[in-house]
């Protein structure tokens, strides 16, 4: 018996020391990469072919590194808007996403030595005249992505009227459709979102000299070291001039900045699989099949929406009661500070409550947690509820008529055992209907946690959106398939209603 | 802690008092309600309480059950002595103090009968023993709506008493007999008329075996031809020697069932003692006004 006990506890030991080391080489052998893959062309972004493929310039780039390094390169989805902070978080280890060497980035942040040079790109619509340089562009309507440097460049010369994006496919439709005047953002994205399009031209000379480096830590020194000797690698070894051919960037800056001269004579391959997505004409056949194949994205990502909205419910629920039994029950200092968090969730967005958990909460000295993203989201929306969940009960608890009470109370119960069997009971069946209605709301907004890098359904048209530049199929397949996972919710609360409201249920014949 | 709680018993043999108030005086906030009430019961009486809308008689019921808790006098009832010694002067500065509170207290429907005033442990624990010892029946049916007229009644004795499932089942189903009721145990209580509802609350009070039966108006609410029914129970509980105390306008139950009539007007006791003496000879010419009021 002491034998087998001994052995258990060895097995145990073993397994765990086991486990524990293969965790630290997983570890240790994965270099996670943040980037936005959502209108990402040319840098990271979905196969048209296939949208749970990534590829890019960039996705090519942090391979070959990865295989100098002898890591494997995993992709993590955040917005590029955010992609500094999701890295701050430790979300992943670098971000490689056209960002941009600035010398205030570079306080925060370390740079690698530059793998891509470029330059801003002015586009206009096919039929407009007379827009070159950059004073062309004074008093006029500009588009270009938020926080890139194209805004910058933008703001800094005055009298423009700046428009920020965050994704830049919206930006060259409106564009298109006369809402702008011009935009102006990095020659790779100008090359891959208006160069083949009939509508548009790419004009001008070339505008600002840009650096894109990979992003890494402050602390991260050694890693940046890896990084950089690998990046000459590829440099020397003409891996990055291979790269880049594919993807029709090699441009004049990276001739002088690899001092490589020679004549380009690359069939530029990548580019002219885009091309022939782009543009297209889709037959209806086509246009069905490619919509079957979302089909198993769609349920994935429905699969992420109702776990998130179930949990944060269940959070909800439990802890709205405690914030109620406080508000209601409690002395006073614990009641009002009940009523101010429901005050407060209430007065203030959804959206901003997720962004302070998210990223806000873990940079707070000592208490400060880093907390996954799926965490973070049921935490944001749970915490939130709970707040419209409290006053639910609230109503429930006054809906029960006060001679009930004073009935139990008058019976010998004490106001605890009163309240346990007799009131709550039955503000337990006032609450349900309405709480139900709760849940289907707050499966609607769950589409709002897609800000904290979680692929739900909302994100994922979003992404298939902006990767076939159609919005409308999609568009009614999501809609759908909101409505289906809300269905049987609605149904559930019907029933609910029926079972619980005695006083309408039928007088029994006898 | 010392409870003066007469376990014993004793008042029970003999012909002890089992209600004993003495000089029980109530406000609410600046209104004088109770006057100083004294009042003695017999065991086994029926004692109706009359008197014009307003007079006191229901704040009198509920400060016997503790459900509104009186500024002074002393309360005797079933063994336990309650009492408090509130001036009025104090009674006045506590009002000033409270109002918001008060205020508040009134819109909430959990307020403590005893929120208003600080009391100490021993006057809860008391009044708490109290109310298990005096089964209160109210004037509009509050029957727990969510449960069927057998969990109403059973409800009380298990988890204040602690009885087992089928012991106060047993009990429950004896006394809905009693009432008349046996057959409806599985309804809900919207399921019922108004009279059977007021039969099942007598039954569920009378299921924490009380010693005392208090009812506010436990009629008016019903239609004519429901009174008799709960009036009935009232008289077969009567002859079993258990000692009620009625607030009713039902004269002519007040005249031929109870042992005793009790007249009050604003806030005291006018006249009492038995119903031929009340009715047919009153002393006071308030009692007289108001009897050959309610006659036209
Ligand atoms: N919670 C309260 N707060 C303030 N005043 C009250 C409260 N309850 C009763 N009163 C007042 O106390 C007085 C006595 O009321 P009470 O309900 O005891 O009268 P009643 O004799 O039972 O009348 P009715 O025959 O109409 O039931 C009334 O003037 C009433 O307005
Ligand atoms: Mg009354």
């Amino acid at each position: 018996m002491k034998n087998k006990m001994k052995y258990g506890f060895l097995t145990i030991l073993i397994l765990s020391v086991s486990f524990i080391s293969l965790l630290a080489q997983n570890h240790k052998y994965i270099l996670r990469y943040g980037a936005d893959a959502e209108s990402g062309a040319p840098y990271v972004f979905q196969d048209p072919k296939d949208p749970k493929h990534l590829i890019g310039f960039e996705v090519d780039l942090i391979n070959a590194i990865a295989e100098d390094l002898g890591m494997k390169a995993v992709h993590v989805q955040n917005e590029w808007d955010g992609l500094i902070m999701g890295m701050e978080r430790n979300d992943y280890d670098i971000a490689i996403n056209g960002l941009e060497i600035t010398p205030d980035r570079e306080e925060k942040v370390n740079f690698s030595i530059p793998y891509y040079l470029t330059y801003e790109q002015i586009a206009i619509r096919r039929d407009q005249e007379g827009i070159n340089t950059l004073s062309d562009l004074i008093g006029k309507k500009v588009g270009t992505l938020n926080n890139s440097l194209a805004e910058r460049i933008l703001r800094a010369k005055g009298g423009i009227d700046v428009r920020g994006y965050t994704d830049e496919d919206k930006s060259y439709n409106d564009l298109e459709y006369g809402r702008l005047d011009a935009v102006l953002i990095d020659q790779p994205v100008a090359l891959y979102y208006a160069g083949w399009n009939p509508q548009l031209k790419l004009t001008g000379q070339p505008i600002g000299e840009i650096s894109y480096g990979i992003v890494l830590r402050k602390s991260d020194t050694l890693l940046l070291n890896k990084i950089n000797r690998s990046i000459e690698k590829l440099k020397k070894s003409g891996k990055l001039r291979t790269i880049l051919e594919k993807w029709n960037l090699w441009n004049f800056m990276m001739e002088s900045y690899l001092d490589d001269h020679t004549e380009s004579n690359d069939p530029h391959t990548a580019y002219q699989e885009y091309l022939a997505t782009q543009g297209q004409t889709t037959t209806f056949m086509t246009l069905m099949k490619r919509y079957i194949s979302f089909l198993p994205m769609f349920g994935e990502a429905a699969l992420v929406t109702l776990s998130i909205s179930i949990v944060a419910m269940l959070v909800a629920v439990f802890v709205g009661l405690i914030v109620v039994l406080l508000r209601v029950y409690a002395p006073n200092p614990l009641s009002k500070l009940a009523t101010l968090y429901i005050e407060t969730i209430r007065g203030t967005p959804l959206l901003v409550q997720l962004y302070f958990i998210y990223y806000a909460l873990p940079v707070i000295p000592y208490i400060g947690v880093r907390i996954s993203p799926f965490v973070a989201a049921v935490l944001g929306l749970g915490l939130n509820y709970a707040a419209y969940e409290a006053e639910n009960y609230r109503a429930g608890l006054f809906s029960v008529p006060r001679g009930q009470m004073e009935a139990a109370i008058s019976l010998g119960m004490t106001r605890n055992q009163a309240l346990r069997h007799i009131i709550l009971p039955q503000a337990f069946r006032f609450v349900i209907p309405p709480m139900t209605n709760d849940f289907i709301s707050l499966l609607k907004d769950s589409s709002l946690v897609s800000v904290i890098t979680m692929v739900e359904l909302t994100r994922v048209y979003n992404q298939i959106g902006a990767t076939y530049f159609d919005y409308l199929g999609p568009g009614i397949l999501v809609a759908v398939i909101y409505l289906l996972i809300g269905l049987p919710f609605i149904r559930l609360a019907r029933v609910a209603e029926r079972k619980y409201t005695y006083d309408k249920r039928k007088i029994i014949k006898r | 802690m010392k409870l003066e709680i007469d376990d014993s018993q004793s008042y029970l043999q003999g012909d002890n008092n089992i209600i004993s108030i003495k000089d029980l005086q109530k406000y609410f906030q600046k209104t004088h309600v109770l006057k100083s009430i004294n009042l003695q019961v017999n065991k086994g009486d029926l004692v109706s309480i009359i008197g014009r809308s307003g007079c006191g008689k229901t704040t009198l019921l509920r400060c016997m059950n503790c459900l509104e808790v009186f500024d002074s006098g002393t309360i005797r009832i079933a063994g336990i002595t309650l009492s408090r010694a509130r001036t009025e002067a104090e009674v006045s500065r506590d009002i000033r103090n409270r109002t918001g509170k008060i205020r508040k207290n009134l819109k909430s429907p959990f307020r403590k009968p005893d929120e208003d005033t600080e009391l100490d442990e021993d006057f809860h624990i008391k009044s708490q023993i109290l109310r298990t010892r005096v089964g209160m029946l109210f004037q509009n049916l509050n029957l727990f709506p969510h449960l069927n007229v057998l969990e109403n009644v059973v409800k009380a004795p298990i988890i204040v008493k602690g009885e087992s499932h089928e012991q106060s089942v047993h009990r429950a189903v004896q006394l809905l007999d009693k009432v008349g009721l046996k057959d409806f145990i599985k309804r809900y209580p919207y399921q019922l008329s108004g009279g059977q509802a007021q039969r099942v609350a007598i039954a569920r009070a009378l299921a924490m075996s009380p010693h005392v039966m208090m009812y506010d108006e436990p009629t008016s609410a019903l239609d004519p031809e429901l009174v008799e029914e709960v009036l009935q129970v009232m008289r077969t509980l009567h002859e079993e020697g258990m000692t009620q105390i009625v607030v009713t306008h039902a004269m002519y139950f007040a005249k031929t069932a109870s042992d005793t009539v009790i007249y009050m007007e604003d806030g005291k006791i006018v006249e009492s003692g038995p119903p031929e003496k009340i009715f047919s000879n009153p002393r006071d010419y308030r009692t007289k006004q108001y009897l050959s009021s309610i006659k036209e």
